[in-house]
């Protein structure tokens, strides 16, 4: 059976066939942050793939990953697309590097990791919270159960981590 | 053309087909919002006057490519409207980067012998039926698999995908809003020459960052235009277009759909500033066996005003992380030393996923752009060379060309095309 469900009106669906998406989203369940490191190179990946991007490698297996990192961009979207999303503007996609493997294999790269900005119980943000978070803010990982056995992943303000003065933000503000 | 940069670059060889293939014909339909026919029949509209323009009837045309993402009509149906029987077609999945990456492959076909002369083609009603912007059904449909890592966050449009690379040039390299919102400026004043833009209207860099936010960095202005139209560009070798009665544009080099790595998802891989012609400018200065600096007209696509200043910084027409200066300074406006986007482009023209560029820049190096100049007894279009609202568009002695095509941050085509010489 494909898993599936209702997530603020959208319809998600993971097929039977979708190995690694099953098996990402079900560890968000249980609220572990799991990635497939790779048996060859013995490095971690985002998002689900199946096979080792820098070695090839189609053997795996899935480690906890602590869900802690720093903002590296970001989105803020004011003009809605998604009818789901209308009665959420301003809301923000994030996308921190987390802490583990930064900079590895090469200086460049990082396990940059996706979600939106949320409270710490798994609500939207206030537009006031969205203008304290910018390029260089800690953040950490939570989850929001879409069914029994699956959950998102999204990101919130990591209260207990020494925070950047000034976060960097769109000048324009 | 100055040849300063060429000693770099391998001139000695016609390696790669540089030279061998030309386009000899481009035609397209109106540009409008509200349309009333199908893509098919836009595409045969489009078809049909690229045709014309090349001097040529369907017994000459058996090649056929192109590219959709659901929202078109293929090749055989439209081929067989006109009367046109295929030795080669192929319906490509995809969007913008296509049109340079298609003539590749049209080039490389009427290499391997598998037919002598390829019709490419985009039809999209991408105001009235399937929106560019992604709002309506596709906004909607179910979120499936890999899908859920970003539409499920509201991460679905372009401009939503391709933000995180816009507001990390600015935070690299202090790129400001006014110096990107230049590109609108520049393009609008090139469509305002443009009796085919669907946007005329010139705008000031205080219209651009004063129009709302869409999402952080794009206002509304930096955004492109959603229009209904097809467009058509007709590949042959060089001898053969030489034949036809518009002088041929002669491609030195193609890049198809270069990638940075980790393509499933590019932000993986950084600097996330950086785009794609990082790339593929290693291929196409090569290959052409010319640099930047002997570029006369340039294409950059302006999906976004950040997409035109993001590709001319990575192709090398300015140093990394001055994109923010070149694009500001009047060097991409006609009457400066290297106009960009000179029809408006996607911004102003029209969005046709790449298509406009080419034949624009086609018409540049033919030297008989479709503006307001006067037309003489001859038939003969006496551009003015005077760039006012409502006047020329023609650049003066354009030799050689570029097109920077982008499908995403992570992905882009391009090509180099010359004056023919022969």
């Amino acid at each position: 059976m494909p898993i599936q469900g209702d997530y603020m009106g959208m319809m998600l669906t993971i097929e039977d066939l979708d190995q690694e998406n099953r098996d990402f989203f079900k560890y968000c369940s249980k609220k572990e942050f799991r990635l497939q490191r790779g048996k060859k190179s013995g490095l971690l990946r985002y998002p689900p793939t199946t096979a080792c991007p820098w070695t090839g490698d189609r053997e795996s297996e899935w480690v906890p990953v602590e869900g802690r990192g720093t903002v590296h961009s970001y989105v803020e979207v004011h003009h809605p697309i998604q009818p789901a999303f209308k009665d959420k503007v301003p809301y923000m996609i994030i996308l921190a590097d987390l802490d583990m493997q930064k900079g590895q294999p090469t200086e460049h790269e990082a396990l940059r990791v996706a979600g939106n900005l949320m409270t710490e119980d798994g609500e939207f943000v206030s537009a006031e919270t969205i203008k304290t978070v910018g390029i260089g803010t800690r953040v950490k990982l939570i989850y929001v159960d879409v069914t029994d056995e699956f959950a998102l992943p999204h990101w919130t303000i990591d209260k207990e981590a020494e925070q950047p003065q000034k976060p960097w933000r769109y000048p324009e503000e | 053309m100055t040849l300063s940069s060429v000693s770099e670059h391998e001139v000695t060889s016609n390696r790669y087909l540089r030279g061998k293939y030309s386009i000899c014909g481009v035609g397209e339909t109106t540009y409008r919002r509200g349309s009333t026919e199908s893509t098919r029949s836009l595409a045969t509209w489009a078809i049909s006057n690229a045709m014309k323009d090349a001097g040529m009837d369907s017994g000459d045309i058996d090649g056929m490519l192109s590219y959709s993402g659901n929202d078109s009509t293929f090749a055989p149906w439209v081929a067989g409207d006109l009367g046109i029987r295929l030795n080669f077609y192929m319906d490509v999945h995809g969007g913008g980067s296509s049109t340079e990456a298609l003539i590749g492959i049209a080039m490389g076909v009427i290499e391997a012998g598998m037919c002598k002369t390829v019709a490419i083609y985009r039809a999209m009603n991408g105001y009235s039926a399937v929106r560019i912007g992604g709002t309506g059904a596709r906004s909607a449909a179910p979120i499936l698999g890999d899908q859920i890592h970003h539409r499920a966050y509201g991460w679905q449009s372009a401009g939503q995908m391709f933000a995180p690379t816009f507001l990390r040039h600015m935070y690299d390299y202090g790129t400001t809003p006014e110096q990107v919102a230049a590109v609108k400026v520049a393009h609008s004043k090139h469509a305002s020459n443009n009796p085919k833009a669907f946007y005329k209207q010139r705008y000031t860099i205080e219209d651009v960052v004063s129009s709302r936010i869409i999402c952080k960095p794009l206002h509304l202005l930096d955004c492109c235009v959603e229009t209904d139209n097809a467009t058509c560009i007709i590949v042959t070798r060089t001898e053969r277009a030489r034949d036809c009665p518009n002088p041929p544009a002669v491609i030195q080099s193609v890049v198809g759909r270069c990638c940075k790595p980790r393509a499933d998802m590019h932000y993986q891989h950084g600097p996330i500033s950086t785009v794609a012609g990082h790339y593929a400018k290693d291929i196409l200065w090569s290959n052409a066996g010319l640099g930047p600096e002997d570029v006369d007209v340039t294409g950059s696509y302006d999906a976004f005003t950040f997409t035109t200043m993001l590709q001319l910084e990575d192709y090398g027409f300015c140093k990394k992380g001055e994109g923010g200066e070149y694009v500001s300074d009047g060097t991409i406006e006609l009457g400066g030393r290297r106009p960009n986007n000179t029809s408006g482009g996607h911004l102003c023209e029209g969005y046709t996923h790449g298509m406009n560029m080419v034949i624009e820049n086609t018409r540049q190096l033919r030297g008989n752009v479709d503006d307001s100049c006067p037309i003489n007894e001859d038939g003969v279009r006496e551009h003015t060379y005077n760039y006012e609202e409502g006047g020329c568009r023609q650049v003066k002695n354009v030799e050689v060309t570029a097109n920077l095509g982008w499908a995403m941050p992570g992905t882009g085509s391009a090509m180099v095309m010359a004056k023919d010489h022969k």
